[in-house]
């Protein structure tokens, strides 16, 4: 008996110690929190993607909670719903959420453009760009190999032959592919308008023809339908002006090479 | 003098806490994916072997061998880390925010890990006196710093690597650190010679 007390007395007396150590030391030395800080976090999405351009969901968290007036329609991923949580929870007023969507600048499939080499290397696009730009034919294109695939929070974006494709629906906006394509072939574009160019290539007309049929070709035919004057050709290229377009789709079936589709 | 830099070196090179002595091998595993986070969970095992070894060691030595309690000396060992831990870090939150921020998760994560009771225990077996003990903690969490930030760049190499698909991830994880652990085998015998 002696021997049990012996044991379990100095642990108990121990283990009380410390106990009494740490409540006082966590009562004296306490943080104050603001305590809409877990209430604001929680209405983020969690998806720490990075479009509100702060550092994670906890970086914004913060930034809401400690300096007023930082907008609460940052929040690309949450869209409306968060936008409104928060501006409840702050105490100000509701700002809209512009949605958008990533779209990938590119029709060059299998059946459009070929393959100049047969790429071997890393199953990585950045790789594939460091050896002659890629394998295609064509150096602005899609180069196939899913960087923008894996980066993906959503698995919003798949590859269909040998080129990325984003399921409009599915994407959240949150731009971390824009910013992995090594091409920079993605954009985000407002999710109601839904025209886009599926073409960057910068060459002049004829040299984008002989590497994909696919290709804009900078006709400027676009440009001369488009009764608002949203389309302009530049660098060889068509350029939609989202601030403009009222999606009237006299364009998408008039492109010569039929870059302009609805996405 | 000399004593205590055999003893520096060789917990650092010869008696390697994960390489050789096979402690702490899930943070080794765990965290040493990216060299950030490799250094910050060495860092706080450092600061944490430290403070355990100051502490555990005179408890052992002025409260557990003078009563003949030495049996316990795990259970309270491991008692007494894990509420040092706990203070020291509402102490660094207080004070300290910075030193807090950058320990981060992994101050309260290594409060229980093998690697930090294994240190203090082992100082004692081994008969050290206060000093030598802390040099012993100090040379024990270098090791693992080293360990950490040599695997963490053999793993960022594994990434780029074209490994076969059986292989990929914690299998060709756990090739590579066997042989870094070889590696460090052939450190046996050097220290003691060193200086003789």
């Amino acid at each position: 008996m002696i021997d049990i007390l012996t044991a379990v007395v100095p642990v108990v007396i121990i283990g009380l110690i410390c106990a009494a150590v740490l409540v006082v030391a966590s009562k004296i030395m306490a943080v104050k929190e603001d305590e809409r800080l877990p209430r604001v976090r929680e209405c983020l999405p969690g998806a720490n993607c990075g479009a509100c351009g702060f550092a994670g969901c906890d970086g914004y968290a913060k930034a809401l909670v400690e300096n007023e007036g930082t907008p609460t329609n940052l929040c690309i991923p949450g869209a409306d719903a968060v936008s409104l949580k928060l501006s409840e929870i702050l105490g100000v007023e509701f700002e809209d959420v512009i949605e958008q969507a990533a779209v990938v600048h590119c029709s060059g499939d299998c059946n459009a453009t070929e393959d100049n080499v047969d790429y071997r290397g890393i199953e990585s696009c950045s790789a594939a760009k460091l050896i002659f730009g890629g394998k295609g034919a064509c150096g602005y294109g899609c180069l196939g190999l899913g960087d923008c695939m894996n980066v993906c929070p959503q698995d919003a974006i798949y590859l269909k032959d040998g080129l990325a494709h984003v399921c409009r629906p599915e994407c959240v906006g949150c731009g971390l592919c824009v910013k992995t394509c090594p091409n920079g072939l993605i954009s985000l574009t407002p999710a109601v308008e839904d025209v886009a160019v599926l073409c960057s290539n910068k060459d002049k007309g004829a040299l984008t023809r002989k590497v994909c049929t696919n290709g804009c070709i900078g006709c400027k035919k676009c440009e001369k339908v488009c009764p608002v004057g949203a389309i302009k050709v530049k660098n060889n290229v068509a350029e939609i002006d989202y601030e403009k377009c009222v999606c009237c789709d006299a364009c998408t079936g008039y492109c010569t090479t039929g870059c302009i589709i609805r996405v | 003098m000399t004593k205590l830099i055999i003893i520096l070196l060789s917990a650092v090179f010869i008696n390697n806490y994960i390489l050789s002595r096979f402690l702490g091998i899930c943070p080794f595993l765990g965290v040493s994916k990216k060299l950030d986070s490799a250094t910050g969970m060495s860092l706080a095992v450092i600061f944490v072997m430290l403070i355990a070894t100051a502490v555990t060691w005179p408890i052992q030595m002025f409260l557990l061998n003078p009563n003949g309690l030495g049996y316990l000396q795990t259970i309270i060992f491991i008692l007494v880390i894990a509420a040092l831990v706990q203070l020291v870090e509402i102490v660094l939150k207080r004070y300290i925010p910075a030193l807090h921020k950058s320990l981060g998760v992994y101050l309260p994560l290594i409060t229980t890990n093998c690697a930090i009771l294994g240190v203090t225990i082992l100082n004692i077996d081994e008969g050290y006196t206060f000093v030598e003990a802390m040099v012993n903690s100090l040379g024990s969490g270098l090791g693992f710093m080293l360990a950490m930030i040599m695997f963490s760049g053999v793993r960022s190499k594994l990434e780029g690597a074209d490994i076969p698909k059986s292989f990929k991830g914690l299998p060709i994880t756990l090739v590579a650190a066997s042989v870094t652990s070889l590696s460090f085998m052939g450190f046996g015998g050097i220290i003691e010679n060193l200086f003789a």
